[in-house]
Protein backbone atom coordinates (compact mmCIF):
# COMPACT_ATOMS: atom_id res chain seq x y z
CA UNK A 1 0.00 0.00 0.00
CA UNK A 2 1.59 3.25 -0.84
CA UNK A 3 1.59 6.07 1.23
CA UNK A 4 -0.15 9.26 0.27
CA UNK A 5 1.79 12.39 -0.22
CA UNK A 6 1.87 15.34 1.86
CA UNK A 7 0.10 18.64 0.78
CA UNK A 8 2.03 21.51 1.35
CA UNK A 9 2.33 25.37 0.83
CA UNK A 10 1.53 26.30 -1.95
CA UNK A 11 4.11 29.71 -2.84
CA UNK A 12 3.00 33.13 -3.29
CA UNK A 13 5.54 34.75 -5.61
CA UNK A 14 5.45 38.36 -4.24
CA UNK A 15 4.69 40.64 -0.91
CA UNK A 16 4.32 43.97 -0.43
CA UNK A 17 3.54 46.64 2.48
CA UNK A 18 -0.05 47.46 1.95
CA UNK A 19 -0.35 50.46 4.33
CA UNK A 20 0.79 51.77 7.32
CA UNK A 21 -0.81 53.25 10.74
CA UNK A 22 0.53 55.41 13.35
CA UNK A 23 0.01 56.68 16.58
CA UNK A 24 2.09 58.57 18.99
CA UNK A 25 2.05 59.06 22.80
CA UNK A 26 -0.29 62.33 23.50
CA UNK A 27 1.67 64.10 25.02
CA UNK A 28 4.12 66.73 23.28
CA UNK A 29 7.52 66.77 25.59
CA UNK A 30 9.75 69.60 25.34
CA UNK A 31 13.94 69.36 26.06
CA UNK A 32 13.09 72.35 28.51
CA UNK A 33 10.81 70.03 30.63
CA UNK A 34 13.61 67.50 30.82
CA UNK A 35 16.97 69.19 30.66
CA UNK A 36 16.85 69.80 34.67
CA UNK A 37 17.86 66.45 36.20
CA UNK A 38 20.52 65.96 33.48
CA UNK A 39 22.33 69.30 34.31
CA UNK A 40 21.27 69.96 30.48
CA UNK A 41 19.71 72.51 28.23
CA UNK A 42 17.16 72.80 25.13
CA UNK A 43 20.26 74.03 23.02
CA UNK A 44 22.69 71.11 24.07
CA UNK A 45 20.12 68.92 23.51
CA UNK A 46 19.03 69.49 20.05
CA UNK A 47 22.79 69.76 18.76
CA UNK A 48 23.39 65.96 19.87
CA UNK A 49 20.15 64.63 19.33
CA UNK A 50 18.66 66.86 16.62
CA UNK A 51 15.46 66.24 18.89
CA UNK A 52 13.19 69.36 19.72
CA UNK A 53 10.42 66.99 21.16
CA UNK A 54 9.29 63.68 22.17
CA UNK A 55 5.89 62.52 22.06
CA UNK A 56 4.89 60.59 25.24
CA UNK A 57 2.33 59.06 26.54
CA UNK A 58 0.17 59.81 29.44
CA UNK A 59 0.05 57.22 32.61
CA UNK A 60 -3.70 56.43 31.27
CA UNK A 61 -2.53 55.61 27.82
CA UNK A 62 -1.25 51.91 27.45
CA UNK A 63 1.18 50.80 25.35
CA UNK A 64 -1.60 48.32 23.82
CA UNK A 65 -3.71 51.14 23.45
CA UNK A 66 -1.19 52.82 21.01
CA UNK A 67 -0.53 49.48 19.31
CA UNK A 68 -4.37 48.86 18.74
CA UNK A 69 -5.22 52.79 16.96
CA UNK A 70 -2.07 51.89 14.88
CA UNK A 71 -3.12 48.59 13.95
CA UNK A 72 -6.79 49.77 13.52
CA UNK A 73 -5.33 52.29 10.97
CA UNK A 74 -3.62 50.29 8.66
CA UNK A 75 -5.77 47.49 8.66
CA UNK A 76 -8.45 50.01 7.48
CA UNK A 77 -6.12 51.91 4.85
CA UNK A 78 -5.66 48.24 3.40
CA UNK A 79 -9.17 47.38 3.12
CA UNK A 80 -9.18 44.16 4.50
CA UNK A 81 -11.23 42.46 6.93
CA UNK A 82 -9.02 41.63 9.94
CA UNK A 83 -10.78 38.13 10.09
CA UNK A 84 -8.07 37.50 6.75
CA UNK A 85 -5.00 38.58 9.20
CA UNK A 86 -2.97 35.00 8.93
CA UNK A 87 -0.40 35.73 11.40
CA UNK A 88 0.23 39.31 14.19
CA UNK A 89 3.68 39.64 14.57
CA UNK A 90 4.28 42.15 17.63
CA UNK A 91 7.61 43.81 18.29
CA UNK A 92 8.09 45.53 22.08
CA UNK A 93 10.83 45.90 24.35
CA UNK A 94 7.95 47.23 26.94
CA UNK A 95 4.88 45.20 27.46
CA UNK A 96 4.62 44.84 30.71
CA UNK A 97 3.69 41.08 31.40
CA UNK A 98 6.51 38.43 30.15
CA UNK A 99 3.87 36.21 29.26
CA UNK A 100 1.02 35.88 27.67
CA UNK A 101 2.37 37.97 24.53
CA UNK A 102 1.17 41.56 23.87
CA UNK A 103 0.23 39.70 20.08
CA UNK A 104 -2.61 37.23 21.23
CA UNK A 105 -4.15 40.28 22.98
CA UNK A 106 -3.60 42.76 19.96
CA UNK A 107 -5.60 40.35 17.47
CA UNK A 108 -8.08 39.87 20.28
CA UNK A 109 -8.89 43.83 20.13
CA UNK A 110 -8.32 44.60 16.50
CA UNK A 111 -10.87 41.29 15.29
CA UNK A 112 -7.74 38.82 14.11
CA UNK A 113 -8.63 36.11 16.69
CA UNK A 114 -7.86 33.00 16.09
CA UNK A 115 -4.77 34.31 13.85
CA UNK A 116 -1.68 32.89 15.00
CA UNK A 117 0.26 35.93 17.14
CA UNK A 118 3.76 36.36 19.07
CA UNK A 119 6.16 38.78 19.69
CA UNK A 120 9.57 39.74 18.60
CA UNK A 121 12.16 40.74 21.01
CA UNK A 122 14.62 42.64 18.61
CA UNK A 123 14.23 46.23 20.01
CA UNK A 124 15.03 49.06 17.68
CA UNK A 125 15.31 46.13 14.68
CA UNK A 126 12.25 44.70 15.62
CA UNK A 127 9.87 45.99 13.31
CA UNK A 128 12.47 45.10 9.78
CA UNK A 129 12.48 41.92 11.92
CA UNK A 130 8.87 42.03 11.67
CA UNK A 131 8.69 43.09 7.94
CA UNK A 132 11.00 40.17 7.30
CA UNK A 133 9.21 37.42 8.55
CA UNK A 134 6.29 39.29 7.22
CA UNK A 135 7.58 38.58 3.35
CA UNK A 136 8.51 35.18 4.23
CA UNK A 137 4.94 34.17 5.72
CA UNK A 138 3.36 35.66 3.07
CA UNK A 139 5.18 34.23 -0.04
CA UNK A 140 6.09 31.07 1.57
CA UNK A 141 2.09 30.53 1.73
CA UNK A 142 1.45 30.24 5.38
CA UNK A 143 -0.54 33.97 5.55
CA UNK A 144 -2.74 35.61 3.02
CA UNK A 145 -1.71 39.41 5.10
CA UNK A 146 0.27 39.65 8.58
CA UNK A 147 -0.24 42.32 11.03
CA UNK A 148 3.28 43.81 11.73
CA UNK A 149 3.37 46.09 14.66
CA UNK A 150 6.07 48.31 16.18
CA UNK A 151 4.72 49.35 19.72
CA UNK A 152 6.57 51.03 22.62
CA UNK A 153 5.81 52.97 26.02
CA UNK A 154 9.49 53.66 26.42
CA UNK A 155 8.76 56.45 28.91
CA UNK A 156 7.69 53.38 31.76
CA UNK A 157 11.55 52.25 31.68
CA UNK A 158 13.45 55.76 31.59
CA UNK A 159 16.00 57.86 34.73
CA UNK A 160 14.80 61.06 34.21
CA UNK A 161 18.78 61.02 35.62
CA UNK A 162 20.35 59.50 32.74
CA UNK A 163 22.27 61.27 30.41
CA UNK A 164 22.71 58.36 28.17
CA UNK A 165 19.47 57.34 26.65
CA UNK A 166 16.35 58.82 28.82
CA UNK A 167 16.40 61.97 27.32
CA UNK A 168 15.88 60.47 23.91
CA UNK A 169 13.12 58.69 23.99
CA UNK A 170 9.59 58.32 23.43
CA UNK A 171 6.09 56.40 23.46
CA UNK A 172 4.20 55.43 19.96
CA UNK A 173 3.28 52.72 17.56
CA UNK A 174 3.59 51.85 13.95
CA UNK A 175 1.65 48.77 11.86
CA UNK A 176 2.05 47.72 8.26
CA UNK A 177 -0.14 44.98 6.53
CA UNK A 178 1.94 42.98 4.14
CA UNK A 179 -0.08 40.80 1.54
CA UNK A 180 0.79 39.17 -1.61
CA UNK A 181 1.45 41.05 -4.18
CA UNK A 182 1.94 41.26 -8.33
CA UNK A 183 4.82 42.88 -8.60
CA UNK A 184 8.30 42.61 -6.03
CA UNK A 185 7.56 44.97 -2.78
CA UNK A 186 10.11 44.05 -0.31
CA UNK A 187 13.25 42.89 -1.06
CA UNK A 188 15.76 40.06 0.31
CA UNK A 189 16.13 41.31 3.91
CA UNK A 190 20.07 41.79 5.15
CA UNK A 191 19.88 40.87 8.88
CA UNK A 192 22.18 39.75 11.94
CA UNK A 193 23.40 40.23 15.23
CA UNK A 194 26.65 40.92 17.41
CA UNK A 195 26.24 39.33 20.78
CA UNK A 196 29.23 40.57 21.77
CA UNK A 197 27.88 43.77 22.57
CA UNK A 198 24.73 42.77 24.47
CA UNK A 199 25.12 45.11 27.07
CA UNK A 200 25.78 48.36 24.47
CA UNK A 201 22.33 49.08 25.19
CA UNK A 202 20.01 47.60 27.58
CA UNK A 203 18.83 47.17 31.29
CA UNK A 204 20.42 49.06 34.08
CA UNK A 205 19.88 45.27 35.73
CA UNK A 206 17.52 42.36 35.55
CA UNK A 207 13.40 41.70 36.90
CA UNK A 208 15.40 39.03 39.48
CA UNK A 209 18.11 41.47 40.85
CA UNK A 210 15.09 44.15 41.58
CA UNK A 211 13.15 41.45 42.95
CA UNK A 212 15.97 40.88 45.35
CA UNK A 213 16.59 44.23 46.34
CA UNK A 214 19.66 44.57 44.58
CA UNK A 215 18.90 47.23 42.40
CA UNK A 216 16.34 49.85 41.86
CA UNK A 217 13.58 50.02 39.13
CA UNK A 218 15.52 48.56 35.59
CA UNK A 219 15.74 51.12 33.51
CA UNK A 220 17.52 51.31 29.64
CA UNK A 221 21.03 52.58 29.32
CA UNK A 222 23.74 52.59 26.52
CA UNK A 223 27.55 53.03 25.76
CA UNK A 224 27.20 56.00 23.41
CA UNK A 225 30.04 55.96 21.53
CA UNK A 226 30.25 52.01 20.74
CA UNK A 227 26.81 51.97 19.53
CA UNK A 228 27.41 55.50 17.72
CA UNK A 229 30.43 53.71 15.74
CA UNK A 230 28.06 50.40 14.88
CA UNK A 231 25.16 51.94 14.11
CA UNK A 232 26.84 54.28 11.53
CA UNK A 233 29.94 52.53 10.17
CA UNK A 234 28.58 49.04 10.85
CA UNK A 235 25.14 49.70 9.47
CA UNK A 236 26.57 51.64 6.31
CA UNK A 237 27.80 48.37 5.55
CA UNK A 238 24.72 46.69 5.93
CA UNK A 239 22.55 49.14 3.93
CA UNK A 240 25.45 48.92 1.36
CA UNK A 241 24.52 45.25 1.03
CA UNK A 242 20.95 45.89 1.27
CA UNK A 243 20.79 47.74 -2.17
CA UNK A 244 23.14 45.26 -3.85
CA UNK A 245 20.86 42.21 -2.65
CA UNK A 246 17.86 44.65 -4.24
CA UNK A 247 19.27 44.97 -7.04
CA UNK A 248 18.97 49.14 -7.13
CA UNK A 249 21.41 52.12 -6.48
CA UNK A 250 20.90 54.53 -3.70
CA UNK A 251 19.95 56.98 -6.52
CA UNK A 252 16.82 54.80 -7.22
CA UNK A 253 15.20 54.96 -3.52
CA UNK A 254 12.88 58.05 -2.69
CA UNK A 255 13.58 57.68 0.77
CA UNK A 256 15.74 56.77 3.90
CA UNK A 257 14.27 55.66 6.75
CA UNK A 258 16.36 54.63 9.18
CA UNK A 259 15.60 53.73 12.99
CA UNK A 260 15.14 56.86 14.34
CA UNK A 261 17.96 57.04 17.30
CA UNK A 262 19.24 60.13 17.20
CA UNK A 263 19.96 62.55 14.22
CA UNK A 264 23.44 63.01 13.81
CA UNK A 265 23.75 58.73 13.27
CA UNK A 266 20.99 59.63 10.16
CA UNK A 267 23.12 62.88 9.06
CA UNK A 268 26.23 60.66 9.22
CA UNK A 269 24.77 57.61 7.78
CA UNK A 270 23.64 60.00 4.71
CA UNK A 271 27.00 60.73 4.20
CA UNK A 272 28.40 57.46 4.05
CA UNK A 273 26.12 56.59 1.69
CA UNK A 274 26.83 59.33 -0.95
CA UNK A 275 22.52 59.79 -0.56
CA UNK A 276 21.76 62.18 -3.58
CA UNK A 277 19.56 65.33 -2.63
CA UNK A 278 16.93 63.65 -4.54
CA UNK A 279 16.09 60.74 -1.79
CA UNK A 280 13.62 61.47 0.82
CA UNK A 281 15.57 61.34 4.20
CA UNK A 282 13.62 60.79 7.14
CA UNK A 283 13.72 63.11 10.17
CA UNK A 284 10.81 62.09 12.62
CA UNK A 285 13.16 61.70 15.98
CA UNK A 286 12.98 65.69 15.72
CA UNK A 287 9.36 66.00 16.41
CA UNK A 288 8.46 62.26 17.83
CA UNK A 289 11.80 61.50 19.38
CA UNK A 290 13.23 57.96 19.36
CA UNK A 291 10.32 54.95 19.42
CA UNK A 292 12.52 51.90 19.40
CA UNK A 293 10.80 49.34 17.25
CA UNK A 294 7.51 52.25 16.30
CA UNK A 295 10.06 55.00 14.82
CA UNK A 296 10.78 52.99 11.40
CA UNK A 297 7.02 52.87 10.59
CA UNK A 298 6.05 55.99 12.13
CA UNK A 299 8.48 57.73 10.40
CA UNK A 300 7.47 56.26 6.88
CA UNK A 301 4.07 57.02 7.97
CA UNK A 302 5.01 60.76 8.26
CA UNK A 303 6.95 61.01 5.07
CA UNK A 304 4.12 59.59 3.48
CA UNK A 305 1.56 62.02 5.10
CA UNK A 306 3.65 64.85 4.36
CA UNK A 307 3.39 64.29 0.50
CA UNK A 308 7.36 64.38 1.36
CA UNK A 309 7.47 60.89 -0.66
CA UNK A 310 4.57 59.07 -3.19
CA UNK A 311 3.32 55.84 -2.55
CA UNK A 312 5.11 53.58 -5.62
CA UNK A 313 8.83 54.78 -4.79
CA UNK A 314 11.59 52.68 -3.14
CA UNK A 315 12.65 52.84 0.86
CA UNK A 316 15.47 51.53 2.40
CA UNK A 317 14.49 50.96 5.64
CA UNK A 318 16.88 50.10 8.10
CA UNK A 319 16.44 48.88 12.06
CA UNK A 320 19.49 48.40 14.63
CA UNK A 321 19.88 48.98 17.96
CA UNK A 322 19.87 46.83 21.82
CA UNK A 323 21.17 43.17 20.71
CA UNK A 324 22.80 44.53 19.11
CA UNK A 325 20.16 43.40 16.34
CA UNK A 326 20.11 44.67 12.96
CA UNK A 327 17.75 44.43 9.84
CA UNK A 328 17.54 46.50 6.81
CA UNK A 329 15.34 46.12 3.06
CA UNK A 330 14.10 47.82 0.62
CA UNK A 331 10.20 48.08 0.19
CA UNK A 332 7.65 49.79 -2.59
CA UNK A 333 6.16 52.95 -0.42
CA UNK A 334 2.24 51.66 0.33
CA UNK B 1 58.00 51.57 10.98
CA UNK B 2 55.83 54.35 13.31
CA UNK B 3 54.49 57.26 11.73
CA UNK B 4 55.91 60.85 12.89
CA UNK B 5 54.13 63.01 15.04
CA UNK B 6 54.38 65.69 13.03
CA UNK B 7 52.83 63.99 10.14
CA UNK B 8 49.90 62.76 12.84
CA UNK B 9 49.08 66.22 14.24
CA UNK B 10 49.12 67.41 10.73
CA UNK B 11 46.61 64.41 9.80
CA UNK B 12 44.57 65.02 12.79
CA UNK B 13 44.30 68.85 12.79
CA UNK B 14 42.46 68.23 8.95
CA UNK B 15 40.24 65.83 10.59
CA UNK B 16 39.01 67.73 13.32
CA UNK B 17 38.87 70.45 10.75
CA UNK B 18 36.55 68.89 8.87
CA UNK B 19 34.23 67.22 11.33
CA UNK B 20 33.92 70.25 13.55
CA UNK B 21 35.64 73.74 11.52
CA UNK B 22 37.59 74.37 13.65
CA UNK B 23 40.85 76.00 12.21
CA UNK B 24 43.49 73.22 11.66
CA UNK B 25 45.86 75.87 13.59
CA UNK B 26 44.28 75.51 16.35
CA UNK B 27 44.61 71.88 17.52
CA UNK B 28 47.83 71.37 19.41
CA UNK B 29 49.16 68.62 21.41
CA UNK B 30 48.24 70.45 24.89
CA UNK B 31 44.48 70.95 23.84
CA UNK B 32 42.04 69.32 25.80
CA UNK B 33 39.65 67.78 22.98
CA UNK B 34 36.55 68.56 25.21
CA UNK B 35 37.56 71.99 27.44
CA UNK B 36 39.14 73.28 25.01
CA UNK B 37 37.92 72.19 21.67
CA UNK B 38 34.59 71.68 22.88
CA UNK B 39 34.59 68.58 20.79
CA UNK B 40 31.55 66.37 21.95
CA UNK B 41 31.50 62.86 22.00
CA UNK B 42 29.71 61.91 18.88
CA UNK B 43 32.28 64.12 16.87
CA UNK B 44 35.07 62.19 18.87
CA UNK B 45 34.13 59.08 17.85
CA UNK B 46 34.04 60.62 13.62
CA UNK B 47 37.27 61.95 14.70
CA UNK B 48 38.34 58.40 16.00
CA UNK B 49 37.19 56.56 12.85
CA UNK B 50 38.47 58.89 10.43
CA UNK B 51 42.22 58.23 12.12
CA UNK B 52 41.80 55.23 12.01
CA UNK B 53 40.95 55.07 7.55
CA UNK B 54 43.68 58.17 7.46
CA UNK B 55 46.56 56.30 9.40
CA UNK B 56 45.51 52.61 9.68
CA UNK B 57 45.13 51.98 13.19
CA UNK B 58 42.67 50.72 15.32
CA UNK B 59 41.25 52.39 18.01
CA UNK B 60 39.01 50.30 20.50
CA UNK B 61 35.89 52.07 21.76
CA UNK B 62 37.38 51.36 25.04
CA UNK B 63 40.55 53.51 24.57
CA UNK B 64 38.65 56.36 23.52
CA UNK B 65 38.04 57.62 26.63
CA UNK B 66 41.73 57.72 27.28
CA UNK B 67 42.31 60.00 24.49
CA UNK B 68 41.89 63.75 26.50
CA UNK B 69 44.21 65.96 24.45
CA UNK B 70 45.33 66.24 21.19
CA UNK B 71 48.69 64.58 22.44
CA UNK B 72 46.95 61.70 23.30
CA UNK B 73 45.45 61.10 20.62
CA UNK B 74 48.57 61.40 18.32
CA UNK B 75 51.01 59.80 20.75
CA UNK B 76 48.00 56.60 20.54
CA UNK B 77 48.41 56.91 16.93
CA UNK B 78 52.22 57.00 16.57
CA UNK B 79 53.09 53.62 18.79
CA UNK B 80 49.83 52.05 17.07
CA UNK B 81 51.19 52.74 13.84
Amino acid sequence: MSKPTLNQYEITRYSRIYSLGAARGELVVTNDEIAGPIDSSDEWIRQRTGIITRRRAGADTSMMDLAVVASKEAIEKAGIDPKEIGAVVFNTITHPYMTPSAATLLAELVGANPAPAYDISAACAGYCYGIAQADALVRSGVAKYVLVVGAEKLSDLIDPTDRTISFLLGDGAGAAIVGPSDFPGISPTVWGSDGSHWDAVGMTSSLLDFRDGKSGWPTIRQEGQTVFRWAVWEMAKVAKQTLEKAGIEAKDLSALVTHQANIRIIDEMVKQLALPESVAVARDIVNTGNTSAASIPLAMHELLRTGAVKSGGYALEIGFGAGLAFAAQVVVLP
Amino acid sequence: MALAQADVLAGLAEIVNDETGIPADSVQLDKHFTNDLDIDSISMMTIVVNCEDKFGVKIPDEEVKNLETVGDAVNFIVSAS
